[in-house]
């Protein structure tokens, strides 16, 4: 059959600015006077691009795949591997440098909710505005209508102004149009991601129904969970290329591995945090770098840097299967331990004896808080990965395929012929 | 039917999609809405702004050329002679500045979701018409007043509006397209306009061009407009045809060039607005 999407030799390019430096004076005085000329050149530039110098970056290059109908596909990579720019050219935003696809089907490319909203008109007005902008048509949003406001639940403000709606409601109403929007081939940037967790559950199981319908969709996330969960085939991106195309988990595995391996970002260099930043977290090591099995010591250690003391630090350690199954959480409030931390660098060690997740790369969120304000937040600051170990000693591994997540405590085991 | 896209880098000049702009049409019709809707919303006089704004110009114009510089006006009362030249002038004008801006303040837009861009300036174009309507009635008002009867050449007064869109809808496309890329555009027509006004007849008459330059001084499509406005309201002279045919087909390579060069930028708007 032939592919719903087919994507040959798809490679596009940047122009990425480059730091000026001067040296001298005289040389910043006369850069000073040249500056209208060079600025024209440089953004003229912009749309130039005559042979491949420092300051041009190709953000894709050589895609090739193909879609079937009904598939589910999940793309995933690291922050920069051209996810985004992929998604773009699907949905026509930016046009690609070479190459061509051929996409056969209504598309609909959902990149962010909410587009084109005008906090001055209605809500009303708003859901025709937003509705058109993603492609649908009047009469399409007119026998809809009363549908999306349901769904939405803002019924009661519908003919207000969306400038006076709390910021739920407006993404409410957003994800409301958005949901009923019916393609064949349906794009889904993990910006949807946004926004509270029902929020985001109501967004993955909308996208469930939709592939359960048998649409195609193409859905680029952060959230393993939710890739691994809706999807059925993965692409991994990595610096503007394919790395892998593979069934979902195969992909996943392939991407986690690749983040053990490669150990890409320095924790303290990482960028998609939250939190205040008077706080963070520096890096974090286990056993001291070597081999963590189940059924053993677990030692952490923590690295921070603070820039304010902290009388009542609140750490939360959070151990997750693929970033958002929660399987424990290591806190040191509800175990009773206050700690303190003064303004500089500092390290927080903390150590399980019996460590008893089975063997399985782990991805682990680190939390700082002091009294509810969050201070720093990385999810998956880390993967650990906990070796295969005899631990029963019988000759047998146990694997969380089988056997769930957590060892048990050895048992007396005994079998007796009832008298 | 089978909906069949193919992407790839488009290569060459193109000229309008109109099939593509039709499927987009209600998009275009909300888009124009909106403007609407936002403009006077939360304002007292609302639309009454429409008709203040034009009149009080035409006012400080007519006190100040009219009767404390004294230009002449044809032999027609300075008030409607300036008016009607205000009603092409103001579109025009509105356009350019508010073009300019069309791209760049909906860079969100451009950046998140595919649709034919050029429903941005259209929409602009569109928009900027209920002010044009409303220059009409009030002129209309005018004429009751001075009890003015326009002649049969009024009817080529459609014609006049045709060549004034196709101007004002090929520089908008023009100068929102150079906007996404360069910025200066933006800070150069909000002042710009003001200036520009004095290259056409709006606030004097053009007798006192020379007639050695008259020509030249046609190539500003805004010249035939606004004479052939006069010369069907007002009666002032015969329809000047060598004005409008010139100014038309300006307007014509405009709205060409226009249209190409914003369909050739349109492709990297994501990319750099």
């Amino acid at each position: 059959m032939e592919p719903v999407i087919s994507v040959k030799n798809i490679s596009k390019r940047y122009r990425i600015g480059l730091l000026e430096k001067y040296e001298t004076f005289a040389e910043q005085a006369y850069n000073t006077l040249l500056y209208p000329l060079k600025n024209f050149k440089k953004i003229s530039s912009l749309t130039r691009f005559t042979d491949d110098d420092d300051s041009v970056f190709w953000a894709l290059r050589d895609i090739n795949f193909d879609v079937q109908e009904g598939e589910v596909l999940g793309i995933i990579g690291p922050n920069g591997a051209g996810k985004s720019t992929l998604l773009k050219i699907l949905s026509r935003i930016t046009e690609p440098t070479s190459g061509e696809i051929k996409i056969i089907g209504r598309v609909s490319s959902l990149l962010e909710v909410g587009t084109g909203f005008h906090p001055e008109l209605t809500g009303r007005d708003n859901i025709y505005m937003n509705g058109t902008i993603l492609g649908m048509r009047k009469r399409e949003i007119d026998s809809k209508f009363e549908e999306i406001v349901a769904f939405s639940g803002v019924e009661k403000h519908i003919d207000t102004p969306v400038k006076f709606y709390s910021s739920g409601m407006k993404v409410r109403l957003a994800f409301a149009v958005a949901a009923h929007l019916e393609p064949e081939i349906l794009i889904i940037d993990e910006v949807l991601a946004v926004g509270d967790a029902e929020f985001q559950k109501k967004c993955l199981g909308k996208m469930k129904d939709i592939s359960k319908r048998g649409r195609t969709v193409l859905f680029v996330s952060h959230n393993m969970g939710a890739v691994e969960a809706l999807c059925n085939r993965g692409i991994l991106l990595r610096k503007g290329m394919i790395e892998t195309i593979d069934t979902v988990d195969q992909t996943i595995s392939t991407y986690y591995q690749s983040l053990i391996d490669k150990k890409i970002i320095p924790l303290n260099e990482r960028v998609d945090r939250t939190g205040d930043g008077s706080f963070r977290f520096l890096s974090v090591v286990f056993n001291e770098g070597l081999p963590v099995r189940t059924c053993s010591r677990l030692r952490i250690e923590i690295e921070y840097e603070t820039f304010q003391k902290i009388n009542n630090l609140h750490i939360a350690i959070t151990f997750c299967k693929n970033l958002d199954d929660r399987l424990m959480v290591l806190d040191n409030l509800s175990q009773g331990f206050s700690l303190e931390a003064k303004i500089g660098r500092g390290r927080i060690t903390l150590i399980l004896e019996n460590f008893r997740l089975l063997p399985y790369q782990y991805s682990i969120n680190l939390w700082a808080a002091e009294s509810k304000q969050v201070l720093d937040y990385i999810l998956d600051a880390a993967i650990l990965s906990v070796n295969e170990s005899d631990i029963f000693g019988s000759g047998f591994n146990l694997n969380v395929g089988q056997h769930g997540h957590y060892a048990p405590e050895m048992c007396d085991w005994s079998c007796q012929k009832q008298s | 039917m089978v909906h069949t896209t193919i992407i790839k880098p488009s290569k060459g000049w193109h000229l309008l999609n109109i099939k593509e702009l039709i499927q987009y049409k209600d998009l275009l019709y909300f888009l124009v809405l909106r403007s609407f809707k936002a403009k006077y919303a939360q304002s007292v006089l609302g639309i009454g702004w429409a008709i203040i704004q034009p009149l009080v110009q035409t006012l400080v114009f007519t006190l100040i050329f009219g009767n404390l510089a004294k230009l002449s006006s044809d032999g027609v009362p300075y008030i409607l002679f300036s008016f009607v030249a205000m009603i092409p002038w103001n579109y025009f004008s509105s356009i350019l500045t508010d073009s300019a801006n069309s791209l760049v303040s909906n860079k969100g837009m451009l950046s998140k979701v595919y649709f034919p861009r050029i429903v941005l300036p259209l929409s602009a174009v569109f928009t900027k018409m209920l002010d044009l309507a409303i220059g009409f009635i009030i002129m209309i008002g005018f004429f009751v007043y001075y009890g003015f009867v326009p002649n049969p050449s009024v009817l080529f007064v459609p014609l006049l509006m045709i060549i004034l869109i196709m101007t004002s809808l090929g520089t908008g496309m023009f100068l929102s397209a150079l906007a996404v890329q360069y910025r200066d555009v933006n800070y150069a027509m909000s002042f710009l306009v003001r200036v520009i006004m004095y290259s056409a007849p709006v606030v004097y008459s053009i007798s006192i061009i020379p007639e050695a330059y008259i020509y030249i001084y046609a190539l500003n499509p805004m010249v035939g407009v606004i004479e052939g406005m006069r010369a069907a309201l007002l009666n002032t002279k015969e329809m000047p045809w060598d004005l409008i045919g010139i100014g038309g087909l300006v307007s014509v390579i405009m709205f060409i060039t226009g249209t190409f060069y914003f369909r050739r930028m349109e492709k990297v708007f994501a990319d750099i607005s």
